[in-house]
């Protein structure tokens, strides 16, 4: 059984409001993918479509993209796992392609947020953890993460700051993707005015800074069997490991509060399929939804010991020239969270780096990059290691 | 005329907006109204659940028995939230939290009644139950 690769990645701009349905932003991804691997649509023999569901007035997503992208009569699906869905997208176009049942299988990723008021977009977001026992208690995503960042000061010292750092860290990187949300410099004077809109709170301890923005966006990542791959693309992009995992949807069923198990769990799995260890790893796109939640990636994926991820960040190692550059092209803080198009536009992110073509963020000559990418608060799991 | 089917939808009392109506604990709500926070405990493993459930996957039977969220538990940790989802907005500010009460973990609100800088991490809390304004019921917690 043969490889299986990359051929080709597309993403649109992460914008606010897009101004357009859900299969012409849909269209946006899956146009640049299927440009940079040069090929047509009759060369796609399935497609499986990622998205969270609720924020959508469209039944079914699928079959209305795959008669908009020409993908018809070939077979398309749904697949969700919240903010992970287009990683697990790729974790089934992999089998699909693995199996010998598809030679060529496009996953596209989208989420057309802006359709619902942000307050009811919290409340939906609110409701990807337990809607029988904890939602009724008034809970939203950033104050689950907000609890895990609070043990993790408590337990080892990390402090705002440490926070506040990572996000200096992304608007860095941020300023430079064109396709990014927020593309304004974020600095350290801003997080300590209390006047200042970065400063201000949200679910203590994370303020404003802390949190991505909600964004509309599309990705499309396409996948091919190893002889595919070679006979399609010039630079094919590896698939070595895959990982997956989840957990206890309710904070009550689970015992770790200062990382994500689900990561732990997902992180070994593809280490142990590709073979390597995270020294190995290059370059990183990890999921920063909030800032607390890409220092426990850190140590959550090996990177740094159990309580370092803040020695990570306050050496910068994680900047383009560190030891493991992480999230370079602004992370999901500047990028915003289209939350079914999010790992496509990682993974996108990681096979450009990989080819030599992230152009002013490239990293010096990566050969292994991976990518975490998490649902909910630490619901779903998926880490996915490419290389060369 | 057919025969009108009653439908027991009290946990649609649980909290300021409850998103679930009918389920095999509704009893818990029953426990709430006598002032007693309950978790249901496995009649053939002694496993103990909360929040509450009816099936156990363990013994694949559901055959379970309510216990009192007795004593005190310490406080994992908490949040205060400045912004609210959609229907509750007029709690706001509130603190979310979690105790751990060693065989089981409790997942719930600190009394407004206690002032932030009263909450230490891994401080000693108790449950209590609390009815709101409109007459729905949740639990709190407070210092032991």
């Amino acid at each position: 059984m043969g490889k299986v690769g990359i051929i080709g990645v597309g993403q649109s701009a992460f914008v606010r409001q897009y101004p357009g349905s859900i299969r012409e932003l849909a269209f946006e991804g899956f146009k640049n993918a299927m440009k940079d691997a040069q090929i047509t649509v009759k060369d796609v023999d399935a497609s499986v479509v990622c998205s969270a569901p609720e924020y959508d007035k469209q039944r079914s997503p699928a079959g209305v993209f795959a008669e908009y992208l020409g993908l018809n009569p070939q077979p398309t699906f749904y697949v969700e796992s919240l903010c992970s869905s287009s990683s697990m997208g790729l974790r089934l176009a992999y089998s699909l392609v693995k199996s010998g049942l598809h030679d060529v299988v496009a996953v596209i990723g989208f989420q057309k947020m802006s359709e619902i008021s942000s307050s009811e977009s919290q409340e939906r977001m609110g409701r990807g953890a337990d809607i029988q026992w904890e939602s009724p208690f008034g809970t939203m995503m950033p104050a689950y993460y907000a609890m895990y960042a609070r043990a993790h000061m408590a337990a080892y010292g990390t402090t705002p700051e440490d926070l506040a750092r990572i996000r200096v860290k992304s608007a860095t990187y941020g300023q430079l993707n064109e396709l990014a949300v927020y593309r304004k410099p974020v600095t350290f004077e801003m997080f300590a005015d209390p006047n200042d809109r970065m400063a201000g709170p949200v679910a203590s301890p994370l303020r404003v800074g802390d949190c991505c923005a909600n964004a509309d966006g599309s990705s499309c990542i396409i996948v091919a069997s190893e002889e595919k791959a070679r006979a399609l693309s010039q630079k094919p992009v590896w698939i070595l490991g895959l990982g997956a995992a989840s957990t206890s949807v309710n904070l009550a069923g689970r015992n770790l509060f200062t990382g994500l198990t689900v990561a732990q769990e997902a992180a070994k799995q593809a280490y142990a399929m590709a073979g390597i260890e995270p020294k190995d790893i290059d370059v990183a796109e990890v999921h920063d939804c909030f800032t607390i939640a890409e220092l426990m990636a850190y140590e959550n994926l090996g990177f740094a010991a159990p309580g370092e991820g803040k020695d990570l960040i306050r050496s910068k190692e994680t900047y383009k020239e560190g030891r493991i550059p992480v999230n370079v092209d602004g992370g999901l803080l500047s990028k915003g969270h289209p939350i079914g198009a999010t790992g496509g536009s990682q993974i996108r992110t990681i096979v450009l780096q990989l080819r030599g073509e992230a152009g002013a963020i490239q990293v010096k000559d990566p050969e292994i990059g991976l990518v975490h990418n998490i649902g909910g608060v630490g619901l779903y799991g998926n880490v996915t290691i490419l290389g060369r | 005329m057919g025969k009108k089917i009653e439908i027991d939808d009290r946990f649609k009392k649980f909290g300021t907006v409850s998103f679930t109506a009918i389920t095999k604990t509704n009893d818990f709500i029953d426990h709430l109204e006598q002032g007693k926070v309950v978790g249901t405990r496995c009649k053939e493993c002694g496993m103990h659940f909360f929040p509450p459930r009816a099936d156990c996957f363990r013994c694949l039977e559901s055959h379970m028995e309510w216990f009192e969220v007795a004593g005190n538990g310490k406080l994992v940790t908490y949040s205060k939230l400045e912004y609210g989802p959609v229907g509750f907005e007029k709690d706001l500010p509130y603190r979310i939290a979690l105790l751990d009460y060693g065989d089981y973990k409790v997942f719930g609100r600190i009394d407004d009644a206690v002032p932030d800088d009263a909450l230490s991490m891994g401080m000693k809390m108790k449950t209590r139950v609390n009815r709101l304004a409109d007459g729905q019921l949740n639990y709190v917690f407070q210092p032991a």
